[in-house]
This record gives C-alpha cells, sequence and structure tokens, in this order.
C-alpha cells in the first residue's frame, strides 16, 4: 500500500468497533491521550489534536466492488480530517483570529481549523452574514476580496452533508488568506448569501447552486449559470448519477465510472 | 398594448400578458421562433445576419416602449468562443448587459473525481486552453501542499515551470491581443499575434511534446526535463519574440484609430474591482499593482528580477498597455531562468518514488516514449519495482484527508485550485477559481450605457477564454 505522509504529532487512529454502525461516529471526535508537557510547548500550525471523522475505509487495497480475497477485507480505519486547532497557531494566525474574535460577538465562530498552512473558520450559518461583513470591514481584518466560493459533498458527514467554504483575501494586510467553511444538511441545504458583501460572489454561489444544490437565501438572482434552466439535479453531488456509455457489441455497456472496478 | 401592429410587412408584440400571449400565437406561429412547443412566446424574434442596421431597427418599429434584446453569441465571431451576451439596447446604446454562459461547460472538475490525482492534470490542462500551464501548476501545487511536499520540489522543476508558465503568458497575452485586433477589424494585429505564439507553441511541443493541453507539469514536479537543446531553442526564440512584441507595440499602442475606439472604454475603477474580485491586468489598469508572483510568491518567483506594470486608466486601452508591457516582463523572467537551468541540472521530480512517476522517458525506434533502463529494471531485475510500477500507475498514490488552495497569477488574474482530498487515491474534490469566471461578471459594469460597438471591446479586455469559464 502507497504510504501517506502524515502530520508527526496526529495521533494513531482509534481502531473503529465493528459492532458501532458508522452512522453514530460521524463528526464524533477521537480522545487524544495527553502527552507530558504538550501544554508547555507551541502549538505547531497544523496541529489537529482532535481530528474530525467522516465517515471510514474499509479493506486495504481501495478496492469497494469485488470481493477482497487478501485477508485485509475486514480492516477497517476512520477517515480523519483536521479538527479545531489549539492556540497558539502560529504565524499571522493569532493576529487574524484575534481580530475576528473581537469584531464578532461569541459563539460565531464554531472552529477554527489550521491545516497545511491555512488557517479556517468554521462558521454556524446563521452567523455568516455578520462574520463576512466584519471580515471586510474591520480595519484589523479588511478582506476585501471574496475570491471563489465553491462546495463540496460530504454524505458520509450525517446532518452537515453540504459543505461551502470561502476563500478570501485581504490586500490591506499583507495578502493575507483564509477560509471560511459552513455546512448545511442536506434535508434543509438554505446557506445565506454573501453578495451583500462580497457582490464578487454572485456568479460563485449560482454556481454552488448549480452544481450542488445550495439554496443562498437573500441571493439577488440565484438560478443556473453552467447547466441548463431545466437541468434536473445538481450534477456534482456525490449522489449523482453518472451515465454509463453504450457500446454497440452484444450489447455491452462501459458501466458509469463510479461502478467501474477501481481502487481510491 | 399587444395588438398585433403592421408595420412595414412585419408584426411586433409585446408578451406582458400570457392570455394575450395565447392569442398572439394563435395570430401568427412566428411571433417567437425559439419557444418550444406550449411555451409562451416572449416577443417576436428578429434575426440580424448582415445587412443594414437601420433596416432591422425600421422592421422592429419605433415604439418608445418596446424592448429590443439583442442576443450577441453564443456563435458570433467577436464574443471569444461560446459568450453569450444578452444586451438590451435602446438605439446604438446598451442599456442592460448579461453574460449567458455555460456553452462550454464539459465537467472536468466532475470528471477530476474519477480519476488518479496524477490524471487529474490531463483533465485540467483543458480548463482554460491558452494557458494550460497555469492551470496544471495550481493544481500541482494544491496538490503538493495536500501532501505536505511543497519543500520538496526540485529546484528545477520550480524553474522549469516557472519557465513555461511565463512562455506560456506570452502565448496567452499574444491571442488576447490578437483576437481583439480581430474584433476590431485590425487582422494584421491578429497575424502577427499568432505568428508570434507559433514560436512559444514550438518549445512547448519540443519540450512536453504538445502545443496545448501538455499535461507537463504533475504533482511532484514535472513530466520530464527538458530535451536537449531546448535550452537553446529558447534562446534563439527570445530575440524574435522582441522584435515581434515591438512590432506588435509599434503597430498597436500609439495607433490613433485604435485608441478612439479603446481609450476610455470598459471603465472599471479600482472599487468596482475589489467589490467584483477582479484580478490581474483589469486591477494594475486601476492602478493596484497585485500580483502574487510579487505578493506571495510560489515557484521560486522571488528570485527573479521583474516589475509589476500598472495603469491608473483603468480602461481597455491601458489593459492591452499593460499585456505588451507584461510580455517584456516575462521575457526577461524566460531570460533569468534559461541561464538558472543552464547551470544547474538536477532531477526534476520529487526523491519520494511512491509519488514521481516512471516517466522520464526518451523517444524509441518505435517512436513512442518509454525508458529503456526503467523497462530493464522493471522486466528484467527487479518484481518488486514492477509491483510499484503497476501500483502507482493504475492505482496512483494516496493523499491525506484534509483540503488546501493554491493560486497562481495567471495572465488573466488570480487563478486557484482547492482540492480536497478524502484521503484516496483520486480527488475528493477538486474545484478551479478561475479568473476569467470571475472577471466575466463584470460585463455589466463595463458595457451599461456604452455603445455596442464598445461592448466588443469591453469584453475583449476582460479576455475571458470560455474553456476556463464553463470548465
Amino acid at each position: 500500500m502507497t504510504e501517506t505522509p502524515k502530520p508527526a504529532d496526529q495521533p494513531p487512529a482509534e481502531p473503529a468497533k465493528p459492532n458501532e454502525p458508522a452512522i453514530d461516529r460521524a463528526e464524533k471526535t477521537i480522545e487524544t491521550p495527553p502527552v507530558p508537557g504538550a501544554e508547555n510547548l507551541p502549538a505547531q500550525p497544523g496541529t489537529t489534536p482532535e481530528p474530525v471523522q467522516r465517515g471510514e475505509r474499509t479493506g486495504m487495497f481501495g478496492a469497494h466492488d469485488t470481493g477482497d480475497t487478501t485477508g485485509y477485507g475486514g480492516l477497517r480505519s476512520p477517515i480523519l480530517y483536521p479538527g479545531a486547532a489549539v492556540r497558539p497557531y502560529g504565524g499571522d494566525f493569532d493576529a487574524i483570529a484575534d481580530a475576528l474574535e473581537a469584531a464578532t460577538d461569541q459563539g460565531q465562530i464554531a472552529r477554527t481549523v489550521i491545516d497545511r498552512g491555512e488557517i479556517t473558520f468554521v462558521i454556524p450559518r446563521e452567523h455568516l452574514p455578520a462574520v463576512v461583513r466584519a471580515l471586510r470591514d474591520d480595519p484589523a481584518l479588511r478582506f476585501e476580496l471574496c475570491l471563489s466560493v465553491s462546495g463540496v459533498h460530504f454524505p458520509s458527514d450525517i446532518g452537515n452533508e453540504l459543505h461551502v467554504v470561502y476563500h478570501l483575501m485581504s490586500i490591506t494586510n499583507g495578502h493575507r488568506r483564509i477560509r471560511l467553511e459552513v455546512t448545511a444538511p442536506d434535508a434543509d441545504p438554505h446557506i445565506p448569501s454573501v453578495v451583500g458583501t462580497y457582490p464578487a460572489a454572485d456568479w460563485h454561489e449560482r454556481e454552488t447552486w448549480d452544481m450542488f444544490g445550495v439554496v443562498f437565501d437573500g441571493h439577488p438572482a440565484l438560478t443556473r449559470i453552467l447547466m441548463p434552466d431545466d437541468w434536473p439535479g445538481h450534477p456534482q453531488r456525490k449522489d449523482y448519477p453518472l451515465g454509463g456509455i453504450p457500446v454497440e457489441y452484444k450489447g455491452g455497456t462501459v458501466p458509469p465510472p463510479d461502478q467501474r472496478r477501481s481502487y481510491s | 398594448m399587444t395588438t398585433p401592429h403592421s408595420e412595414s410587412g412585419s408584426t411586433v408584440y409585446t408578451a406582458a400578458d400570457p392570455d394575450e400571449v395565447r392569442h398572439i400565437d394563435d395570430l401568427d406561429e412566428q411571433a417567437d421562433l425559439y419557444a418550444a412547443p406550449g411555451e409562451p412566446s416572449e416577443g417576436r424574434v428578429f434575426n440580424a445576419v448582415g445587412g443594414d442596421w437601420n433596416d432591422i431597427v425600421g422592421e422592429v418599429g419605433s415604439r418608445p416602449e418596446e424592448r429590443i434584446v439583442v442576443n450577441m453569441g453564443p456563435q458570433h465571431p467577436s464574443t471569444h468562443g461560446v459568450l453569450r451576451l444578452i444586451l438590451e439596447i435602446e438605439g446604438e446604446t446598451v442599456t442592460e448587459a448579461r453574460a449567458g454562459i455555460g456553452y462550454l461547460h464539459t465537467g472536468i472538475e466532475k470528471n477530476m473525481e474519477f480519476r488518479t490525482w496524477t490524471q487529474g492534470v490531463t483533465f485540467c490542462t483543458r480548463m482554460d486552453y491558452l494557458m494550460p500551464i497555469f492551470t496544471e501548476t495550481a493544481y500541482c501545487l494544491a496538490v503538493e501542499k495536500l501532501l505536505g511536499i511543497t519543500d520538496q520540489i526540485p529546484a528545477r522543476a520550480s524553474a522549469i515551470r516557472v519557465l513555461m508558465m511565463e512562455l506560456n503568458r506570452i502565448g496567452s497575452h499574444l491571442v488576447c491581443l490578437g483576437t481583439g485586433g480581430m474584433e476590431l477589424g485590425a487582422t494584421t494585429v491578429m497575424t502577427i499575434g499568432f505568428r508570434e505564439r507559433e514560436r512559444i507553441l514550438n518549445i512547448f511541443e519540443m519540450v512536453s511534446g504538445l502545443r496545448m493541453n501538455n499535461a507537463y507539469v504533475r504533482p511532484g514536479g514535472v513530466a520530464q526535463d527538458l530535451p536537449a537543446g531546448a535550452i537553446q531553442a529558447v534562446r534563439d526564440i527570445i530575440p524574435e519574440l522582441r522584435q515581434g512584441i515591438r512590432e506588435l507595440e509599434l503597430l498597436m499602442l500609439e495607433n490613433p484609430i485604435l485608441k478612439g475606439r479603446l481609450v476610455g472604454i470598459g471603465y472599471l475603477d479600482l472599487t468596482g474591482c475589489m467589490a467584483l474580485g477582479i484580478t490581474g491586468p483589469m486591477l494594475r489598469s486601476a492602478g493596484y499593482p497585485l500580483d502574487l508572483r510579487k505578493a506571495t510568491p510560489y515557484c521560486g518567483y522571488e528570485k527573479y528580477e521583474f516589475d509589476v506594470p500598472t495603469r491608473t486608466g483603468a480602461d481597455a486601452y491601458d489593459r492591452l498597455w499593460l499585456r505588451v508591457k507584461e510580455m517584456w516582463e516575462s521575457l526577461k523572467i524566460v531570460e533569468q531562468v534559461v541561464a538558472e537551468l543552464q547551470d544547474n541540472p538536477g532531477p526534476v521530480m520529487v526523491e519520494d518514488k511512491k509519488i514521481a512517476w516512471p516517466a522520464q522517458l526518451s523517444v524509441g525506434p518505435d517512436g513512442m516514449g518509454n525508458s529503456p533502463a526503467h523497462i530493464a529494471e522493471i522486466m528484467g531485475t527487479s518484481m518488486e519495482s514492477l509491483i510499484h510500477h503497476f501500483k502507482l500507475v493504475t492505482e496512483g498514490f494516496r493523499v491525506p484527508p484534509g483540503q488546501a488552495y493554491a493560486a497562481v497569477e495567471s495572465p488573466k488574474g488570480e487563478l486557484g485550485c482547492h482540492a480536497v482530498s478524502d484521503g484516496g487515491t483520486r480527488p475528493y474534490r477538486a474545484h478551479f477559481r478561475e479568473p476569467s469566471f470571475n472577471n466575466l461578471q463584470a460585463v455589466a459594469a463595463l458595457c451599461e450605457g456604452a455603445q455596442l460597438a464598445d461592448v466588443i471591446v469591453a469584453v475583449a479586455s476582460i479576455d475571458p477564454v470560455m474553456g476556463g469559464v464553463d470548465r
């Protein structure tokens, strides 16, 4: 199996209990064994003491649709995403986080994640308009540019299936970059629009609606942008059915990509 | 108001009331050619295919309450590909302009989710077909960030990326100027632009094997080292490019006809740029020297000496001027990189053999690219090497779960890649922040209130490439 580089201080994955269904473990944080003296050491950027689990991986070789004859088929390992970071964050991140905490109310930032040299603020969706307004207007923050809005669909993240990420840059304060992440459940795919603060988000939000079905409340004209107006469904969702290719040879078909034999 | 009204053999309708629309449909089936059966008519459609514009205006009639909506595109020689501009006009003045996109949507981002991380390069290179190297580099920088190998990329690989990107920048700007000139009717500008770009494409073909859609930059480095003679070939074209760009400069920058068409057209000031998230030459034409190569250097751009030209007119002429000057700056960088590459041989791929594809190929007698030494090893001496090769090529490498965003300064502005991994061998999600997509939002701000002919100039000054806009 290909080795994957891991952050040095990420705890080993807790073995999954086979009788516990995966659905209950989603978004549950993993207990970290305390390292003696760790509270005296500065946390390294990218430190994720409590990774967040979203789904799990079975087997060892990434085969999903065929029988596993290797003996590793029963192996289950959690898919761990970086969790909330601990102070100090390192670099500019402490200054950004301090300024943002000063400019917003308690509870408007659910979690701060530092990973791979990037800072991500996870914002509860109801607070998004207030937070982006503070990010743009507060003199210590001044994130003038909303460069990108896009979606990610995590069907295994129960209750938070739809993630929308915003990439902001401040050109006043030394070209700092941050990411905002907002989640919404599939059952209620509503997120407030930020077009009122960042007009640049207009088309990006339309694309996210088109591709993921996220409804941006307050958007001036939330219509499809890439797909035809009457297109059913939202193509970049993970549950969107994929098409196969019929082959003119004895009724053969090339199956859709998610049904082909593959390793991932 | 919707009474059929005959004038010079034509009929004019407005579709205000659905009932009346049906009534109109009964009267004249030709009212709306494009309405599907059962769909309400949007009013009578006139096709403008040549002829005198006054005749069409006369045919429509001169009733002031009529709104004339002109669909310019998606098939129109001067809209830069399959861009559809929906213009509401009053005489020659555009009162409302909207861009309709999506005609070139090919689902590249979705396709990438079903290919390995390395194969993703082959897909994303096809997004903006005028700047393939930039898209590849942004994607690879994001993947390398996810892998945590950004520091391990060999200096030579980064230098080759810079060389290819800067040549690509010149090529992209040449097409922008060339097609922009052609849209104004200046075909000589177009022929010079494409003639000079051809020299760059020859270098691309020599280095990567392909003129466009190169898939040359790979996660971990570049596909192969420069072939023998490539450095000399680049050195040979630099004076030729200088001459060609000088020719364009002389032809365009002080040309009174061109200035008459461009100066003051497509105005968007700094406030507008900030609000609309505009980057690249459009932002620099408003006076702000934002260039990611200077602001947040990547691929070793801090080593090279170059300037970021700016203008303050914020109009189409300044954007053209900046693109010309940026080509000179790119040539400066190319010269420095070539000297660096000449002096510093070395690897062009990360050392980690779990990531680096065995792609150090040479062309064999059969005309196919392969590596005799590598084939001898995997087929003759080492079973383990064969297994590794097979696993890496068919299955790919695994990337730890997480997300990363990497941005490069493309010819059109910030080109970013947001890559998300779930720990598998394929991207869980790859999203591209395409500068063309974002900047095209400015169409309304640039065109409304201007003349119809200025729309062409304004849109050309954005330099949108629909392959990148629609992805």
